[in-house]
C-alpha cells in the first residue's frame, strides 16, 4: 500500500542542486562537451541507443552527460524522451547484406570471400593499462590505400543454405509485432523476443549467453558472422508512395550456427541464432544471438533445461529500465507497510512465549 | 526498393545524398533560398521505427527507434519538394526540401551539377576512405601444424 507524502521540497531541490554540482566535478577541470562524448565514447552512445530504443548519437551523448555516465540511468532518459516524439512510419527492413563494412569475422571459416576484416576492435590488445592516455596523444589511422567502390559480401551462413546444412531465413511476410504498442503475451513470436532482446540489458543478455555455454541449455554455437557497418535506412512515406533513403545508421549483427537438429542423417541441419543492435554492439549482438537460438527451444522440440531457454523468464526481466524501476521504487515510502509488518511481528513474539509454557 | 520509375530512381538518389549531406548543405542555404516559397508542412521531428530481418533475409522485426525530421515545401511555380533525413535537423531539413523542390523543375541539370554531384562525390570519398581504412585490418589467419609427434 502506498501512502502520498507531503513536504521535503527544499530538501529535494537542493538534491538536485547538489547532484548537478557533482555531476561537474572540480570546476577547475574543463567540463565535458556532449560532441566530446559521442566522439570520444562511441560504444557508451552504442549501448544507450540499443537499449534505449532510440538512434540518436547527439541525444544519447548528451543523456550519458546528464546522467553523470550512468548507462541505464542514461538509457532511462532516452526511453522517457522516445515516448514524446510522433512516429512518422516503420522503415523498410534493413539490407545488411550490403552493410559497407568497419568490421566483418568468421570462426567457422578461415577464407572467406570478402575477406576477415578486423576493424577497430579490442581483439588481440592485450588489455594493459595504457598509461599514454593519460597524456593527451595524435592517433592517427594506418596508412590507406584506396580502392575501388567495395562490393557487398556475401553471407557466411548462405554457404551453409546453399549446401542445404542450414535453412535458409524466408520472409513470411506476415504483419511485424510491436511489443511497445501491444503488450507480450506468452507464448511470443520470434518476431516479438527479437524486440525485447533488441532493447533488453546486455549484462542480463550476456550471462543468460554464457550459462547456456556452461550447460544450462546448451546449443554448441560458433559466432559464424559478426559484421559491424552502417547500413542505409529506407521509409515509404504514404504521401511519396515510394521509398525514401533517410540517412545510415550503424549497426552490429550476429549470426550464430549452432548445434544441428533433424531425425535422420540427411534431415540434418545447422540452427541458427540472431543478434541485431544499434552501433558498435558487438557483446551486445552475441549475447541476443546466444538467447534468440535458446528460446528456439519449443520450435525444435528441445527440453528446456535453463533459465535462458525460458522464454517468459528472460522477457519479463531482460529489460532494464523495467527491472531499475521495479528495484529503485523499494526507496519510495512504505513507511505504513513497514509499520504493519512490524506490529505483526512484535505480536507474534508476545505470543510465543505463552504457547510455549502450555 | 530502387524503382524502375526512372524519375524516381532519379528522385531517390538525390533524396539519399541529401539526407547524408549533414553541414555540406550550409553553403548551398542562399542558393536554396533565393526564390519564394512556402512551408507545407515546418521541420518536424519524429521518429522512424527500424526494422531488421531475421538472419538478415527473413522476416521482419522491430530493432528500434530512430529520430528523423521532415518537412515540406512548395515553390512560387507549385512544385513542391519533400525530405526526410535522419537526426534532428530543423534547418538542414528546411533546405533538402527545398533541393528537392528545386530539383523537379526546369533547372535540374543545374542543380544536379552545383548541388548534388559535388555532394555525391564527397560522400564517394568518404566511403571509399573508410574501406581503405577497414581493408588495412583484414587478415589471412592459417592454421599451424603442431610438431607434436
Amino acid at each position: 500500500m502506498y501512502v502520498a507524502v507531503k513536504g521535503g521540497e527544499r530538501a529535494i531541490d537542493n538534491a538536485h542542486q547538489l547532484l548537478a554540482s557533482r555531476r561537474r566535478g572540480d570546476t577547475t577541470i574543463a567540463e565535458l562537451g556532449v560532441e566530446q562524448i559521442r566522439q570520444q565514447l562511441p560504444l557508451a552512445v552504442a549501448r544507450v541507443m540499443s537499449e534505449g530504443s532510440l538512434y540518436d548519437e547527439e541525444l544519447a551523448a548528451l543523456a550519458i552527460k546528464q546522467a553523470a555516465g550512468d548507462l541505464m540511468e542514461a538509457i532511462f532518459l532516452l526511453r522517457a524522451y522516445r515516448t514524446t516524439l510522433p512516429r512518422f512510419g516503420a522503415s523498410e527492413p534493413l539490407d545488411t547484406t550490403k552493410m559497407q563494412l568497419e568490421r566483418r569475422i568468421s570462426a567457422t571459416f578461415k577464407d572467406l570471400p570478402g575477406g576477415q576484416l578486423l576493424g577497430p576492435t579490442f581483439d588481440y590488445t592485450h588489455r594493459l593499462l595504457d598509461f599514454t592516455l593519460l597524456a593527451e596523444g595524435e592517433y592517427p589511422a594506418p596508412d590507406i590505400t584506396l580502392a575501388d567502390e567495395p562490393k557487398p559480401c556475401p553471407r557466411v551462413l548462405d554457404f551453409l543454405a546453399g549446401e542445404g546444412l542450414m535453412a535458409r531465413e524466408q520472409d513470411d511476410g506476415a504483419p511485424v509485432p510491436d511489443i511497445t504498442r501491444e503488450p507480450l503475451a506468452f507464448p511470443a513470436s520470434r518476431a516479438e523476443r527479437l524486440q525485447a532482446l533488441a532493447r533488453g540489458d546486455e549484462g542480463f543478455l550476456l550471462a543468460l549467453g554464457y550459462s547456456t555455454q556452461r550447460g544450462y541449455g546448451r546449443n554448441h554455437p560458433f559466432a559464424g558472422e559478426i559484421r559491424i557497418g552502417d547500413v542505409e535506412v529506407w521509409m515509404t512515406p504514404a504521401e511519396l508512395g515510394f521509398a525514401v533513403p533517410l540517412g545510415d545508421i550503424e549497426i552490429t549483427e550476429c549470426e550464430m550456427v549452432n548445434q544441428f537438429v533433424g531425425d535422420s542423417a540427411e534431415q540434418a541441419q545447422f540452427t541458427r541464432g540472431y543478434g541485431l543492435a544499434f552501433g558498435y554492439a558487438e557483446r551486445k549482438a552475441m549475447g541476443m544471438a546466444l538467447v534468440d537460438r535458446a528460446l528456439r527451444a519449443a520450435e525444435y522440440g528441445e527440453e528446456v533445461q535453463g533459465p535462458a531457454q525460458e522464454e517468459e523468464f528472460v522477457l519479463m526481466h531482460c529489460d532494464n529500465v523495467e527491472a531499475a524501476g521495479f528495484v529503485s521504487h523499494l526507496k519510495l515510502p512504505h513507511y505504513v507497510d513497514f509499520q504493519a509488518e512490524l506490529e505483526l511481528i512484535r505480536k507474534l513474539r508476545r505470543q510465543a512465549p505463552a504457547e510455549e509454557n502450555r | 526498393m530502387n524503382e524502375t520509375d526512372p524519375n524516381i530512381a532519379a528522385r531517390q538518389r538525390w533524396m539519399g545524398v541529401l539526407a547524408r549531406a549533414g553541414s555540406a548543405l550550409d553553403p548551398h542555404e542562399a542558393a536554396l533560398k533565393d526564390s519564394a516559397y512556402q512551408l507545407i508542412r515546418s521541420p518536424e521531428v519524429g521518429m522512424t521505427l527500424v526494422r531488421g530481418r531475421m538472419g538478415g533475409t527473413g522476416s521482419a522485426f522491430n530493432l528500434g527507434e530512430m529520430t528523423v525530421t521532415r518537412c515540406v515545401v512548395r515553390l512560387a511555380d507549385g512544385r513542391t519538394g519533400y525530405s526526410y533525413l535522419a537526426g534532428r535537423d530543423k534547418r538542414r531539413a528546411e533546405l533538402a526540401a527545398l533541393a528537392d523542390a528545386h530539383l523537379q523543375g526546369s533547372d535540374q541539370a543545374r542543380w544536379l551539377d552545383d548541388l548534388i554531384e559535388p555532394l555525391a562525390r564527397e560522400q564517394r570519398e568518404q566511403r571509399l576512405n573508410r574501406a581503405a581504412r577497414t581493408a588495412t585490418t583484414q587478415v589471412e589467419f592459417f592454421t599451424l601444424v603442431r610438431g607434436e609427434d
